[in-house]
């Protein structure tokens, strides 16, 4: 067992872990931040994505002894102050971006990163960003039209109704 | 003015704020005080004989409460199979026991063989390691061929043979079927292979069990999609408990897609086992162990012969299919390869001769039950691959074919025992026409051409049978449940409604469509309505969500309690009007006595039904609740047309898809946001089936996609936007709410569109070929183009 403290969502938070426990497992189980989910176990679902010092990471290829002193973002502390939806989760809901909600926060988290760095990517781009992240439940269709509207750009030529 | 609000609206989810900011409650983020962990230890071969287990190292480690093996459940019963199929004879089908964990044998990969309940998960992993077992290895059975071959070795020793049933629907004089073939001036054959699927849902099984010593009562959490259905099974066939003790929830639940109806040895396990340590169990599936614990989907195997007459009539239709029941009767595996299945051959046409034949067969791979569509999919590949390759062999236009051959006057009795009530397939395939601009096709073509590329149209007509299930009808063709469903209307004495129901909503958006109804009946607004699902202490006894029912069954409950409930408030009404019953009218809210200004708001009739000072007490009770079961009286069918088109790379056998439309006739719609999303991800799932997945065994019984490393699941890069419309509407007509179910609708619609267009575009180079079965892989297409 080590001791290890890192930034939570803003909050400093720290501890017990064995050396083989993952970071996902930390957030979920120690910390009770169950927003993280685990959708496999080769690193190929992205339904664990969180941010690391600013960077999307799987946080179930991380141990939780890895993120000492690091600065740890995940989908609970993805609200606005006053507790209303970003605007990525705001498109997400106005353009229907999820169903079962399972994947939902590592897309979320996914589209924060990507959004970051690029902010008006092409449908092309955002499907390619988006190759870590599976849905089973919206074909993607309504994830990509939500983070295409999220950066600003219009979705209403897209084919639907 | 257009409607904000009730029926019709496209009203955004109120469930996506706890999705959205990490607050939904899913089975795994449930921990019970003083919870243990188990761990399975599973088989890893298809088929052995087991020679003895020692368990004594294991049980001696840290942390181990207790180990269990099959000698544990000798008193206890194996998991049921909820439908009795009767074959050709009329004789029972085969039904082998299916014990919780395994006993003298293990028959597939994965078959649990002990557990391991410890202190915390790693320590029931590293005990598990530690556990022996003595296997003797014998031959796999993994082909259904020889499977069924003479001689072959069984995966049941009780068993007379590996064939589960042999069943007969429509036409059984196999000479009449004959004449009809024999008669024809074309007939069309095709061999394919329905491949066996893993359903996926992101989210893996979870089961908690929790026992109270005190009171004797057991609360099971797991990842299902009816929680009375697994209450009823685990109690009645499996543990033997009182259901009165057992309290099933479903909280949020990440996808289902079919696989997380059934009852499964986890649940019953957890459930067992919480009692024997007395000590909350817990398990978590990793997904390794969903790939072989699961029930798996599809797995046929069909030879079809499709008769036309001079006229390119279509007039009969001849399917020989066998079908993969996996190792164990999983609980609704029987129905889907026979009354999920053989009922639809008639699609959207009207043939007059269907015989429709399917051997079910046992093997060592896990079991096959309902993945989305359930049957419907593998009757639609079947028929519409068969359609295309006519018009392909008769030089005839796919569309004027199948137009030509659509059955157009309604109620029509299917000679596959149906009876469509409504539809218009000439209006859905008109809306087809124009939404996929059919017309500019040939211009597509020609770019695509030029920049090097073969390009495909591929056409396709579904129609399912939803709204799941008239009781009477399935009871008498063997299924051993009733299939109605139940809601609860309970006004509280301030106005506002909690809808209890037995649907069960795990991505469909019940929370917010199911409100819509209800305010839109009463005339208030939504936010004072709102939806309980997912546990058996607070619902009545309802179903579940799967076959495309939600709506249109427990839907149907929910109308017609909260028209029970209007009729009360309009005796209260009355009363505190002192008007006539019968003068009362209901508008936005509001009663009024007709032809009067004077009226009484809902909530005033509501206050004045929980404090009754000025009541008719003599005439009616107080308060304000009221239950509806609803059975239906006939199935729903909903039906429509889709188009694919593909880009074929000559070079690499790449095939991507670059249009998808699809035209649907689901009947009255609630919420069209909604139902966009639901054709949405059927066609995701449908073009991975079309295009990458495959579920896939070798000889020894080994599953070798057993991750999402080798299976291949589809990503937001392999798939196009889809365009949908539903337009073309014809409502249900025995049901309250006039709608017909749109979950399954593109599941099943579209892998035969996108096969279509494949061989489509490589005919437009003159690549002769007749059939790709799926996945239409890039080294298939490669292979089918050097003939
Ligand atoms: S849980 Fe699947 S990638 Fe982390
Ligand atoms: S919304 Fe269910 S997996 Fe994406």
């Amino acid at each position: 067992m080590s001791e290890v403290t890192m930034r939570v969502n803003g909050k400093s938070v720290s501890g017990q872990v064995e050396n083989r426990t993952l970071l996902s497992t930390f957030l979920r189980d120690s910390l009770g931040l169950t927003g993280t989910h685990i959708g496999c176990d080769t690193s190929q679902c992205g339904a664990c994505v969180i941010h690391v010092d600013g960077a999307a990471v799987k946080a179930c290829t991380m141990l939780a002894v890895e993120a000492e002193g690091a600065d740890v973002a995940t989908i609970e502390g993805q609200a606005n102050a006053d507790g209303s939806l970003n605007v990525i989760q705001q498109a997400f809901q106005d353009h229907h971006g999820l169903q079962c909600g399972f994947c939902t926060p590592g897309m979320v988290m996914s589209a924060a990163a990507l959004l970051k760095d690029n902010p008006r990517p092409s449908e092309a781009v955002i499907r390619k960003y988006l190759e870590g992240n599976l849905c089973r439940c919206t074909g993607y269709h309504n994830i990509v039209k939500a983070i295409l509207a999220a950066s600003g750009q219009s979705v209403d030529a897209i084919a639907a109704e | 003015m257009p409607k904000d609000s009730g029926i019709g609206v496209s009203q955004k989810r109120r469930e996506d704020v706890r999705f959205l900011t990490g607050a939904g409650n899913y089975t795994d983020d449930i921990n019970v005080r003083g919870q243990t962990h188990v761990h399975f230890l599973r088989s890893e071969v298809a088929h052995g004989r087991i020679d003895g287990i020692d368990t004594s190292a294991a049980a001696a480690m840290a942390g181990v409460v207790r180990v269990f093996t099959g000698a544990d459940f000798e008193g206890v019963g194996g998991l049921p199979c909820g439908w009795q199929v009767t074959d050709r004879d009329n004789n029972p089908m085969q039904e082998p026991p299916h014990p919780i964990l395994a006993q003298a044998k293990v028959r597939h990969v994965g078959d649990p063989i002990a557990a391991v309940v410890a202190e915390t998960y790693e320590q029931a992993r590293d005990a598990a390691e530690a556990i022996k077992v003595d296997i003797t290895e014998l031959p796999a059975i993994v082909n259904m061929q020889s499977a069924l071959a003479e001689g072959s070795d069984k995966v049941h020793d009780d068993l007379t043979s590996n064939l589960c049933f042999d069943w007969c629907l429509g036409e059984t004089d196999d000479a009449k079927v004959q004449a009809a073939f024999d008669e024809a001036a074309h007939v069309t054959t095709l061999e394919l292979v329905n491949q066996r699927l893993v359903a996926n849902p992101m989210e893996p099984r979870v089961a908690v069990g929790d026992y109270n010593r005190a009171s004797d009562e057991h609360t099971l959490y797991t990842t299902s999609q009816n929680p009375h259905v697994i209450r009823l099974l685990m109690c009645a066939f499996v543990l033997g408990l009182p259901e009165h003790k057992v309290r099933v929830v479903a909280p949020d639940v990440g996808g289902g897609f079919g696989t997380k109806i059934f009852h499964y040895a986890e649940e019953a396990f957890c459930t067992f086992a919480a009692k024997e340590c007395n000590r909350p169990v817990k398990w978590t599936a990793s997904r390794t162990e969903s790939f072989l614990s699961d029930a798996q989907g599809r797995d046929h195997v069909t030879k079809i012969e499709l008769a036309l007459d001079s006229s390119n009539n279509f007039t009969a239709i001849r399917t020989n299919t066998l079908a993969n029941l996996g190792a164990y009767l999983s609980t609704f595996s029987s129905s889907v390869p026979t009354w999920l299945h053989g009922t639809l051959m008639a699609g959207n046409y009207k043939t007059p001769v269907i015989q429709v034949n399917v051997k079910a067969v046992f093997t060592n791979t896990v079991p096959v039950d309902a993945y989305r569509g359930a049957g419907r999919p593998e009757a639609t590949f079947q028929l519409e691959r068969a359609i295309d390759t006519a018009a392909r062999e008769l030089g005839l236009d796919p569309i004027t074919l199948r137009r030509q051959n659509f059955i157009t006057e309604f109620p029509y009795a299917t000679p596959v025992a149906l009876e469509y009530d409504t539809g218009n397939y000439h209006g859905t395939m008109d809306r087809l026409e124009a939404v996929a601009d059919i017309g500019g096709f040939a211009a597509r073509r020609a770019a695509s051409e030029a920049s090097g590329k073969l390009r495909g149209l591929g056409i396709n007509c579904y129609i399912e049978a939803c709204g799941i299930a008239p009781s009477n009808i399935v009871g008498m063709l063997g299924a051993r449940a009733g299939l109605y469903d139940a809601a609860t209307v309970r006004v509280n004495a301030t106005g506002s409604i909690s809808v209890l129901v037995g649907a069960h909503s795990h991505g469909q958006g019940h929370e917010t469509v199911f409100p819509q109804v209800v305010a839109d009946m009463i005339g208030i607004d939504e936010s004072q309505v709102e939806i309980v699902h997912g546990d058996s202490a607070k619902i009545p006894f309802g179903m579940g969500t799967y076959g495309s029912r939600s709506l249109a069954v427990c839907g149907s409950a929910m109308v017609r309690a909260t028209e029970k409930i209007i009729n009360k408030a309009k005796k209260i009404a009355a009363h505190l009007l002192e008007a006539s019953e019968a003068d009362i009218e209901l508008k936005d809210g509001v009663f009024s006595v007709a032809g009067t200004d004077k009226s009484v708001a809902w909530g005033d009739v509501t206050l004045t039904a929980y404090v009754p000072h000025n009541f008719p007490l003599e005439d009616l009770e107080p308060g304000l609740e009221e239950t509806s079961f609803y059975d239906p009286a006939n199935f729903t069918f909903p039906a429509g047309a889709y188009a694919c088109e593909v880009e074929v790379d000559p070079e690499t056998g790449q095939v991507s898809i670059e249009r998808f439309c699809a035209a649907d006739d689901f009947g009255n719609i609630v919420n069209p946001m909604i139902v966009d999303g639901q054709v949405h991800g059927g066609i995701g799932q449908g073009i991975g089936q079309a295009l990458l997945e495959n579920c896939a065994y070798d000889q020894d019984g080994q599953l070798v996609s057993g991750s999402f490393m080798d299976y291949a699941m589809p990503r937001a890069d392999d798939v196009p936007f889809y365009a949908v419309d539903h337009s073309s509407q014809t409502p249900c007509t025995h049901n309250p709410l006039g709608v017909k179910g749109c979950g399954e609708a593109g599941a099943i619609g579209s892998p035969p569109a996108v096969v279509n267009a494949v061989i489509d575009g490589l005919h437009s180079a003159n690549h002769g070929v007749k059939h790709i079965d799926m996945p239409v892989t890039p080294a298939r297409v490669w292979e089918a183009m050097q003939g």
